[in-house]
């Protein structure tokens, strides 16, 4: 079942690719309704497959021999990690359609793109073939490129080309590493079910883990390779900020946990000497987890463009998903892919109030020109969805971002208490810049307005939100909400896949 | 009542409530009356539904992310109970007296509403993640309440309520992090039966090493923001000053009770054993609470800063009480004052929020007739034009000096009577907290009622029937409360008695 979000989505991106062009308005429409049509149905069939794999363990998709002289399967498959992410990834489509309803130029490949992004990523969490899961990661890098080269804003040409590059230069660690796996099992297949089953030499993974994981790492923004991350996010329209922040970086981090712990754990042993208390990669890797969240943090803290706060808070946050992976134990590794949902459906969020709500009535983002607009009164269905959005960001109980913080630090605590008071001080100034950025942009009008200036804004108002818009936001608040009170409804369906995970991985 | 879940339905109704009034337009206080008056039915009925022996009652379990220790877990005993009907009737009387919210009135009383739902969580939940999450589920309205409706000088004023109490929580935060992860367990009932034995100080010793007064501290400073007691109080006057009246009610009433509340609930039956070894610079901190606080109110003009400033005093007297009781168990002697002093903290939460929050609301009245203004030296001879409202709040001024035979003085006396066997020093010392505040509230009442009509006071239109009939039932309860202190004492006596039984210090 959950196979067609793949072909769904690549079968709505051809049909859009294909549109006539004759009539612009109707095209238009046609494009974003079927779109919509398209990505409520992926997100109907992830669901669906998210309460069928209630309960279940890894299961079996399809598996067919597609290039059988390199042992090569066509294998899908799911187990609990790939079915949140799947339901992550059809939250931000349907919402990333929503808030890209406006979209006037060239409406049918924006959206063809769009959906082929959306397929490529489903294809990433589905696949269980090393090849496989690579070919569907490159699908996903190259119309990312063109979303931002073609609808971008700040510098686009230089923020997609830096995205590309390091996505390439990731990509390229990563194939070397895998082809060296695949040469190295002697088991003349690709599938990750039977590598996993190979026992790679201690040395080999010792060489190999740092390379596949700083590969996929590098899409995940981890600290000093996230430079990428905010600038493309920054020049990316916004539903492709949205799917950026939201899925693709959770891309990297997939492949982290799937790719790099689950086949070569032994990469994290000690090394049997330790360098200023470094003793491990799992050290290194820890540590630039860490350095990411207080960075990230801190960098947020000091911009004035408000799109730059939410694309270094993206780097602060997705540092916990990293901190998570390297606990290596049940709640911290848990915590981990809990982070991806949650920071996936909070960064889409964000990006979609500073870009769509905001910035595209503003046209500013600057938070010193917002600060003079009294957005507070005029878009007060703006503020009041950043004000929520900045709850659930900061962490604050009631949203998911708690709990999944929450056991990343636990998971943490047991491995180094050092790391967890350092992420702390993140926490920390994670709370003061998304409140700067929530009074210097929406509530930062101390005095009363003179008539003038109401009549001004009487005679130019912002343009009202329309229901695309409330509808994308009731989503994504919903969806954190649910989560955020009601955790059990993913930890049931997490746990047991990360201790399968753990327990085969050799740990 | 078992499958009955009367505590989630006390919860959940004000965010429904919110949610109408949201959309409810000009509305919107209709809506929040009702919805306000339905939760005080509740509230009631609650009470009535308390179990005889003093122990928690009213128990709701549901599982919530097992894997963490949390626990959907609401209860209460005679405290939270008594604390949920004072909630109520604090929010009802706000919402009264909020009938100039010309700006956004949908927004306002959503979010008194949601704030409300905060105070009724935050005084039944009895797992930590979901007491954490009521408890900032109330800061987040009162923040927004202050900051949009307030004063000139709002924004400042909002903010450092929020650092503040941001600052106390993620203290909070934290202890209760490391008490997780030496302990595996969120649940307060769970905690205290740990530290009932001392296994909670030796299982955070063997995880963290001697580090358990530390989180006490943390615990503490949490709680400290809130109530609040010197030196964490700096946020309060402008806080007070600067919001809109009827969310003052609401800050002193009931939301300064989430701090006294928490030590009585979290604080002293985890960290007794602590505590009582910080008695005696908590005792200082407690009484110069009492003596500065009542100072400081002699020292301004502005008549809500006055109240502030005497709120911060008597939320001392509550301080003295627990941290005075603080002291291991030694014979009946010892019981019957830590007895005392508890029965006399608790009324006093009530009496306090009953009192203060109707102080606040005269202020707004008096605001509304003479166009803003209320310093003190603004008034003079009030009684004259205006000879109810003179009456009235000169019955709740004597009320909040504690004068016999009103509300004020069944719970300081207590207090007292508790205190003075257990630290006869603290207790003399803050009696000259008794003498200022008294002092205080003489002289307000000499300024505004007494004496020759000012000028511009000629003519102050008095309390109108509406008035008069939203203020009887509230004075009438300061009257009997004063008058037959049973009432609250008799019901409340097990609870404390349980609760005395279960701290080790």
């Amino acid at each position: 079942m959950l196979a067609w979000t793949i072909y769904l989505s690549f079968a709505g991106a051809f049909v859009l690719a294909l549109l006539p062009k004759g009539k612009p308005a109707l095209t238009r429409n046609l494009a974003r309704w079927l779109a919509l049509a398209v990505a409520v149905a992926g997100l109907a069939l992830a669901v669906a497959g998210f309460v069928a794999g209630m309960g279940q363990g890894r299961q079996i998709i399809v598996d067919a021999l597609w290039v059988p002289s390199m042992g090569v399967h066509y294998l899908l498959a799911d187990d609990g990690i790939s079915r949140v992410l799947v339901l992550l990834t059809g939250l931000a489509a349907v919402s990333g359609v929503l808030f890209s309803w406006d979209i006037e130029l060239r409406t049918n490949e924006f959206f063809a793109f769009f959906l082929a992004l959306i397929g490529g990523v489903y294809g990433v969490f589905l696949s269980f073939d090393l090849f496989l899961l690579f070919v569907f990661y490159e699908i996903a890098i190259v119309p990312k490129y063109f979303l931002i080269a073609i609808w971008g804003s700040t510098r686009r040409e230089y923020a997609a080309m830096k995205l590309a590059l390091y996505s390439f230069v990731g990509s390229a660690m990563v194939l070397v590493g895998l082809l060296a796996a695949y040469s190295t099992s002697g088991s003349h297949s690709t599938s990750l079910i039977a590598l996993g089953a190979a026992h790679f030499p201690v040395s080999f993974q010792m060489w190999v883990f740092p390379l596949v994981f700083t590969g996929f790492a590098i899409l995940a923004g981890m600290w000093p390779f996230h430079t990428w991350a905010p600038t493309g996010h920054v020049a990316a329209p916004t539903a492709a900020s949205m799917l950026l922040a939201g899925v693709v970086m959770k891309l990297g981090a997939y492949g982290c946990l799937r790719a790099g712990i689950g086949l070569f754990p032994h990469g994290l042993d000690p090394w049997g000497f330790s360098f200023i208390g470094i003793g491990s990669w799992r050290d290194v890797f820890a540590i630039l987890a860490v350095i990411g969240i207080v960075y990230g943090a801190l960098v947020a803290l000091a911009q004035t463009d408000f799109k730059f706060v939410i694309g270094y808070s993206s780097v602060s946050h997705m540092g916990f998903v990293l901190l998570g992976l390297m606990t290596l134990n049940q709640i911290g590794m848990t915590g981990a892919v809990m982070q991806m949902f949650s920071h996936g459906i909070i960064a889409g969020l964000l990006f979609a109030i500073v870009g769509r709500l905001v910035y595209a009535r503003t046209h500013t983002r600057q938070l010193a020109e917002l600060g003079t607009m009294h957005l507070a009164r005029r878009l007060p269905f703006a503020a009041w969805a950043f004000v929520i959005a900045g709850m659930a960001s900061m962490g604050l109980p009631g949203f998911s971002g708690f709990v999944a913080e929450l056991q990343v630090l636990v998971g943490a605590w047991m491995v180094n208490p050092w790391w967890v008071a350092a992420a702390g001080v993140g926490i920390v100034v994670g709370v003061a810049y998304t409140w700067r950025a929530l009074q210097k942009a929406f509530f930062s009008d101390e005095t009363p307005p003179s008539a003038h200036l109401l009549e001004q804004e009487h005679e130019h108002p912002l343009a009202a939100i329309t229901w695309p818009e409330v509808t994308g936001v009731v989503l994504l608040v919903g969806s954190s909400l649910l989560v955020g009170l009601y955790p059990k409804i993913l930890l049931d369906t997490i746990e047991p896949a990360v201790k399968a995970l753990l327990a085969g991985g050799g740990r | 009542m078992s499958g009955f879940h009367l505590l989630t339905l006390l919860t959940v109704l004000p965010l429904v409530g919110a949610a109408v009034a949201l959309v409810a337009g000009r509305h919107a206080r209709a809506v929040a009356l009702v919805t306000t008056l339905a939760s005080l039915a509740l509230a009631l009925v609650v009470w009535t539904q308390l179990p005889v022996d003093g122990s928690i009652g009213l128990v709701e379990r549901a599982a919530w992310a097992p894997s963490l220790g949390i626990q959907y877990y609401l209860g209460v005993d005679g405290l939270g109970a008594l604390m949920l009907v004072l909630s109520a009737l604090v929010t009802l009387m706000s919402v009264d007296a909020a009938h100039r919210v010309h700006h956004q009135p949908g927004l306002y009383f959503g979010l008194v509403l949601v704030l409300e739902s905060g105070l009724f969580g935050s005084f039944t939940a009895l797992n930590f993640f979901p007491w954490f999450l009521y408890w900032e589920l109330s800061l987040i309205p009162a923040f927004f309440l202050i900051k949009l409706w307030g004063g000139a000088r709002r924004g400042p004023a909002a903010t450092q309520f929020f650092v503040y109490t941001m600052a106390g929580s993620a203290a909070l935060l934290v202890s209760f992090l490391a008490v997780y992860l030496s302990t595996g367990s969120m649940d307060f009932s769970v905690l205290t039966q740990m530290a009932s034995t001392g296994a909670l100080e030796q299982a955070v010793t063997a995880h963290l090493g001697p580090v358990t007064i530390w989180l006490a501290i943390g615990v503490l400073a949490g709680f400290a923001v809130k109530v609040p007691m010197i030196p964490f109080h700096t946020w309060l006057p402008a806080a007070y000053a600067e919001a809109p009246s009827p969310v003052t009610m609401l800050l002193t009433g009931a939301m300064s009770k989430m701090g006294v509340y928490g030590l009585l609930r979290i604080a002293i039956p985890l960290f007794g054993h602590q505590i009582a070894e910080m008695r005696t610079p908590l005792l200082v901190l407690a009484v110069a609470t009492v003596v500065m606080g009542a100072w400081a109110a002699a020292a301004q003009t502005d008549m809500k800063r006055i109240f502030a400033y005497s709120s911060v005093n008597h939320l001392g007297y509550c301080l003295l009480g627990i941290f005075a009781l603080a002291v291991p168990a030694s014979g009946a002697a010892t019981l019957t004052s830590q007895a005392a002093a508890l029965n006399g903290v608790i009324l006093q939460m009530f009496n306090h929020g009953l009192t203060a929050a109707a102080l606040f609301w005269f202020v707004a009245m008096i605001q509304e007739r003479s166009g803003g203004h209320r310093g003190i030296d603004n008034f003079g001879g009030l009684r004259k034009p205006a000879p109810v409202l003179a009456g009235l709040m000169g019955i709740t001024l004597f009320s909040s000096l504690g004068l016999p035979g009103l509300n004020g003085f069944p719970g300081e006396f207590l207090i007292f009577r508790g205190v003075f066997s257990l630290s006869w020093v603290a207790a003399s010392v803050s009696i000259l907290g008794l003498l200022v505040t008294a002092a205080v509230i003489l002289t307000v009442i000499q300024k505004v009622f007494w004496g020759p009509v000012a000028a511009h006071c000629v003519g102050f239109p008095d309390l109108h029937h509406g008035e008069r009939l939203a203020l009887a039932p509230v004075i009438g309860l300061m009257l009997l409360i004063g008058l037959v202190p049973q009432l609250i004492v008799a019901s409340m006596n097990p609870t404390v008695m349980n609760l005395l039984a279960h701290w080790r210090f």
